[in-house]
C-alpha cells in the first residue's frame, strides 16, 4: 500500500521564511511528488496551533506519513512526533526535514535557499515513504542505585536518593569515606571547618537504612545496561572482621610499626601497620597494611599462612573480643554480587604526584609541600596539630611562598586545563597561615587570580588588603636550597622586576589530576572520557551529569576540577537523575537500535561473526549468540544487539562487512532512498 | 630591576610607612591600570602611575621616591576620582613627594618644580592669588639655568598675551587677601 505523506513547511517567524520561499517549497512538492497527497505552510509549527494543524490534517487527509520541514530534528522532532501520536499515527512516521540550521540560516539569498529547502524536502519524502512502524524499547529497571566513591560527591549523591526512598550500595576503595574534603583544615570562602560539616554528613550516609556501605572495596566488574547493571565489588581482605570489632584502639596502639607513612597526612604525618586512617574515620574500625605489617612480611618470606606466623601479634593479643578475635589475619578478598538500576561515578581525584617539577624541589626538599599538605599541617587533626611547622625542622616559618598554577595551565607538562580551586585555596592557606603565625608574611606567586564564584572574589581580596598577603604576577622559574632557607626565583611583571625570596617554606598549589586508574576505570564502565583522562558528560550545557552511557551520571571532580559547593551541587543533579530513573518500574527507550538480521533455515543469519562491531562499539552493546539445532549443536555464532546497551550511533552497521547489521529508523533502504532522491534530480 | 626580599629587609617596611604617613591603604590597589588609562600626563612619565603603587606595594622605596612620575603628576585628581577600589592615588603621589624631599634622594628633575610651587605659593601668600610675572621673576631668578633655556620662547608667548590683555606687569590684590595670609600662618 502506498503512503499518503503530508508536508507542513514552517515559517520558523522570518527564521526560515527570509531566506527560503516557504509557498514555493510547498507547491514544487506537491507539484512533483505523486506520492505527496497534502502540503500547507505555517508560521510556527511547533507552537499549539501549529501542532493542532498537523493533527487535524492528518485525520482529514488521511495521511500515513508527514514530513515537517523545519528546524533541526533534535529541537523539534520530538514535538511533532508526540502530536501525531495523539492521531494513532505511529510517530515513527513523522520525520523532519531541517530546512533552517544549515539551509535558511546558511545561505544568502532566496533562490538558493528555496532550492535547496526542496531538495531537502524531497530527500526526506522519499524516506519518510520506506518508514516503517517502530514500538520503543521496554526495559525493566532494577530499584536499587550503586554510588562509585565516598567523598563529598558520592556521600551526597547516597544520602539525596537513599532519603528518596531508594536503596543505594556504596562503593569506596579505602578504608574509610570523607575523601579528600575530611584531609582539609578550613573551607573557602567561608573558612568553616571541613570537619565540622563534612563528619556529620559520613556519620548519616553510615547509618542511613537505605544506603549498604562497602569500604575497603573496589569494583571488579559492570556488566548489564540501563535498569539492569550487574555490578560485581571486591571486598578486599581487610584482616579485621567488621562485625566483631569495635574501634577500641587497642590493636593500633600496641602495633610496633609506627614509622610509616600517612596516604590521609600526605606523607608528612605517621601510621600504623594495623591503623585507621584518621579518628574521625567511618567506619572507625582498623585495617592491616599487609605491605608493611611485619606478621604478613614474615609470612610472605617463609610462604607460609599469615596466622602460621609467630612474629609480632600484639594487635590480636590486644584485641579484647571474646571467644573470636575481630582481628583475622588469614582472611581474603570476597566477592559480593549486586544488582543495580543506576550508578553515580564519584571517583575524585587525585593531587599532582611530586617531582614532576624538579625545579622547584617537591620531593627533594622537605620544606616544599603541596596544598593538600598544607591542609594537614593546618588542620587541627593533622600530624602538628594544627600549627604551622616546616617538616624538616619543625621551626615556624617566617616566610612562607605559595606558588600557584603548578601542573595547572602548563601544557609542557601535560595539563592544559586550569585546576579551578587553587586561587581560592591558596588565598585560604594565607590566611590560615597569617591566622596561626601573626608576623609570618605569606607570598603568592600567580599567572591570574581566578576567583569566580559566590563571595569568592571577596574572598582572594581580604587575603591581600585584611591579611597582608603579597601577591607578585608571574611564575617561579626555580627553587633552591641555601643553609636553612629556600630561595625562591621569581617574577612580578607588574613591575617588570626579578623577585628574589628568602623563604622558610614553599607550598605548591599543584594541580588536580585524574585518578590514576581513571582510563582503565572508564573503559571497564564503558563511558567515555577527555584527553586529560576525566570522565565525559553527555553534553558540557544540556546533559553535564549524565556519562556517555545510559544509566550511568557523574558527580564531583573524576569528571573535572571542581571546589566543593559545585560538587555538592552535581552530585544533587546526579542524585535526583536516579531517583527519576527509579522511580518507574519500566524504561521506555526510543526504538533507535541496531539489529543484526535473523533469516529462516538455513542461513539463519547474513552475520559471518567476525565480530567487527563488537570492536567498534563504544557502548559495549554487542554480545555474541550461538545459533543452535534441535540437537542443541552450535549451528553458527552470531553477533546480537542488546537493545538496553545500544545508543543508535549506528558504527556497527557501518563496520558491518556482510551488511547484516542495520539501524531501525535509518537503515540502507531509507538512506537510498534519500541518496537517490537528490542523484536523479 | 631585581627585588630581594629577605625576613630582614621584610621588617623595614615602606608600604607601611606610607600607609601610616597617608591613611591610603595600598593593599586595596588590584593593578587594573584605570589610573595610567586616564591619567593626562603619563606619557611622559617614566613609570605609570599603577607602578608607583606597585612600588609601594612591594616596597621598592628606591624606585617609588626616585621616579619623575611623582614629579610629573599635575595632582588633577582623574585617578583618584575613578578607581575602582577607592584609592587616593594623587593624594599618594603627594605624600612620596613629601617622603622624596625629606630623604633628599628626589629626581633631578625636582628642583625646578618645587621651585615652581614655592614660586606659586608665595604669589598666593603675597596677593591672595597668583600674579603671573611677580611668580615667573621668581620662578627665574631661582632657577636661572631654567630660565635662560626658555627665555626667547617666554618673550614670544609673554608679548602676545600682554597684546591681548591676558598678562599685567603689576600684581592684582584680591579683597580677602589678609585672610588668605592668615591661611599660610596658621599651616605654617
Amino acid at each position: 500500500m502506498s503512503k499518503k505523506i503530508g508536508v507542513f513547511v514552517c515559517h520558523c517567524g522570518t527564521n526560515i521564511s527570509a531566506t527560503v520561499d516557504v509557498e514555493k517549497v510547498a507547491e514544487e512538492t506537491k507539484k512533483n511528488n505523486p506520492r505527496v497527497a497534502y502540503t500547507t505552510t505555517y508560521k510556527y509549527m511547533c507552537s499549539d496551533p501549529g501542532q493542532k494543524l498537523l493533527r487535524d490534517k492528518i485525520k482529514e487527509e488521511g495521511l500515513t506519513g508527514v514530513v515537517v520541514a523545519a528546524c533541526s530534528p533534535k529541537m523539534h522532532e520530538h514535538t511533532f512526533r508526540n502530536a501525531a501520536v495523539k492521531t494513532g499515527l505511529n510517530p515513527y512516521h513523522v520525520e523532519i526535514s531541517n530546512i533552517r540550521e544549515q539551509c535558511s540560516w546558511v545561505h544568502p539569498d532566496i533562490p538558493t535557499g528555496t532550492d535547496k529547502s526542496i531538495d531537502l524536502v524531497r530527500m526526506m519524502t522519499e524516506k519518510t515513504r520506506k518508514d516503517k512502524s517502530l514500538t520503543a524499547i521496554k526495559v525493566p529497571v532494577t530499584k536499587r542505585a550503586l554510588v562509585i566513591g565516598g567523598g563529598i560527591a558520592g556521600i551526597q549523591a547516597a544520602l539525596d536518593i537513599a532519603d528518596g526512598g531508594q536503596e543505594v550500595v556504596m562503593v569506596e576503595r579505602e578504608a574509610s569515606i570523607g575523601g579528600h574534603m575530611a584531609q582539609l583544615s578550613e573551607t573557602f570562602p567561608t573558612l568553616d571547618c571541613s570537619q565540622c560539616i563534612m563528619t556529620p554528613k559520613m556519620v548519616e550516609a553510615a547509618q542511613h537504612d537505605n544506603i549498604t556501605m562497602y569500604t575497603w572495596s573496589e569494583i571488579e566488574s559492570i556488566t548489564g545496561y540501563l535498569g539492569n547493571f550487574d555490578v560485581k565489588i571486591r571486598k578486599k581482605a581487610r584482616s579485621v572482621d567488621l562485625d566483631l570489632c569495635t574501634g577500641c584502639s587497642s590493636c593500633w596502639q600496641v602495633c610496633p610499626c609506627k614509622k610509616i607513612k600517612s596516604e590521609f597526612d600526605m606523607g608528612i604525618g605517621n601510621r600504623t601497620a594495623i591503623y585507621i586512617p584518621f579518628p574521625q574515620a567511618i567506619p572507625s574500625k582498623p585495617v592491616i597494611d599487609r605491605e608493611n605489617c611485619i606478621l604478613f612480611k614474615d609470612a610472605r618470606k617463609k610462604n607460609i599462612k599469615p596466622n602460621d606466623s609467630k612474629v609480632c601479634r600484639k594487635c590480636i593479643d590486644a584485641c579484647p573480643i571474646a571467644p573470636v578475635k575481630a582481628i583475622d589475619y588469614n582472611q581474603e578478598d570476597e566477592i559480593v554480587d549486586v544488582k543495580i538500576g543506576a550508578i553515580i561515578v564519584a571517583t575524585g581525584f587525585r593531587e599532582l604526584e611530586d617531582g614532576l617539577y624538579g625545579e622547584y624541589g617537591g620531593g627533594k626538599y622537605e620544606d616544599v609541600i603541596t596544598g593538600l599538605q598544607f591542609e594537614r599541617l593546618a588542620s587541627a587533626s593533622g600530624p602538628t596539630e594544627g600549627k604551622i611547622k616546616r617538616p624538616s625542622d619543625g621551626k615556624e616559618p617566617e616566610i612562607v611562598v605559595f606558588i600557584q598554577c603548578v601542573g595547572s595551565r602548563d601544557p609542557a607538562k601535560g595539563c592544559s586545563y586550569c585546576s579551578k580551586t587553587c586561587c581560592m585555596y591558596t588565598a585560604k592557606h594565607t590566611m590560615l597561615y597569617k591566622h596561626k603565625v601573626h608576623d609570618g608574611h605569606a607570598f603568592v606567586f600567580y599567572i591570574d587570580i581566578r576567583c569566580a564564584g559566590k563571595s569568592y572574589e571577596e574572598f582572594s581580596q581580604r587575603a591581600i588588603e585584611e591579611e597582608g598577603a603579597t601577591y607578585l604576577r608571574g611564575r617561579v622559574s626555580r627553587v633552591y636550597k641555601k643553609g636553612e632557607k629556600l630561595i625562591v626565583l621569581g617574577a612580578d611583571t607588574l613591575t617588570g622586576s626579578v623577585v628574589e625570596i628568602e623563604a622558610d617554606m614553599v607550598v605548591l598549589a599543584s594541580a588536580m589530576k585524574a585518578q590514576d586508574d581513571a582510563e582503565q576505570f572508564a573503559q571497564k564502565l564503558s563511558i567515555q572520557y577527555d584527553k586529560d583522562k576525566f570522565f565525559s558528560e553527555m553534553h558540557p550545557k544540556l546533559k553535564p551529569v549524565e556519562s556517555s552511557s545510559a544509566g550511568i551520571f557523574l558527580a564531583g571532580t573524576c569528571q573535572g576540577p571542581k571546589d566543593i559547593p559545585e560538587t555538592v551541587a552535581q552530585a544533587g543533579a546526579a542524585a535526583s537523575k536516579v531517583l527519576a530513573l527509579l522511580s518507574s518500574d519500566e524504561l521506555e527507550r526510543e526504538p533507535v537500535v541496531a539489529r543484526v538480521d535473523r533469516q529462516l533455515p538455513p542461513v539463519f543469519s547474513t552475520c559471518i561473526g567476525c565480530f567487527y562491531c563488537q570492536k567498534v562499539c563504544p557502548y559495549s552493546a554487542i554480545e555474541s549468540e550461538d545459533i543452535k539445532a534441535r540437537d542443541g549443536s552450535v549451528i553458527k555464532t552470531v553477533a546480537r544487539v542488546n537493545e538496553g546497551l545500544c545508543q543508535g550511533c549506528g558504527l556497527c552497521a557501518a563496520t558491518c562487512r556482510s551488511k547484516s547489521v542495520e539501524l531501525e529508523g535509518f537503515n540502507d533502504e531509507q538512506i537510498y532512498a534519500e541518496i537517490n532522491a537528490l542523484e536523479f534530480n | 630591576m631585581k627585588i630581594k626580599i629577605t625576613t630582614e629587609e621584610r621588617k623595614s617596611d615602606f608600604a607601611k610607612e606610607v600607609e601610616e604617613r597617608s591613611g591610603i591603604d595600598v593593599k586595596k590597589c588590584y593593578q587594573c591600570g584605570k589610573c595610567t588609562a586616564g591619567c593626562p600626563v603619563a606619557y611622559e612619565m617614566d613609570y605609570m602611575p599603577n607602578q608607583i603603587i606597585r612600588f609601594v606595594q612591594l616596597g621598592l622605596r628606591q624606585e617609588a621616591l626616585t621616579s619623575r612620575t611623582i614629579w610629573l603628576c599635575a595632582s588633577c585628581i582623574t585617578c583618584t576620582t575613578r578607581c575602582p577600589k577607592e584609592v587616593k592615588i594623587a593624594e599618594l603621589m603627594d605624600v612620596l613627594r613629601e617622603m622624596a624631599l625629606e630623604e633628599g634622594i628626589a629626581n633631578p628633575m625636582e628642583k625646578d618644580i618645587t621651585t615652581f610651587h614655592e614660586a606659586f605659593l608665595n604669589s598666593v601668600k603675597k596677593h591672595g592669588r597668583i600674579s603671573e610675572c611677580g611668580m615667573l621673576m621668581e620662578f627665574k631668578r631661582k632657577r636661572p639655568k631654567a630660565a635662560l633655556k626658555s627665555a626667547l620662547q617666554d618673550v614670544a608667548d609673554g608679548s602676545q598675551l600682554m597684546m591681548k590683555g591676558k598678562l599685567s606687569l603689576a600684581p592684582h590684590d584680591i579683597k580677602g587677601k589678609d585672610n588668605i595670609k592668615r591661611i599660610f600662618e596658621k599651616l605654617g
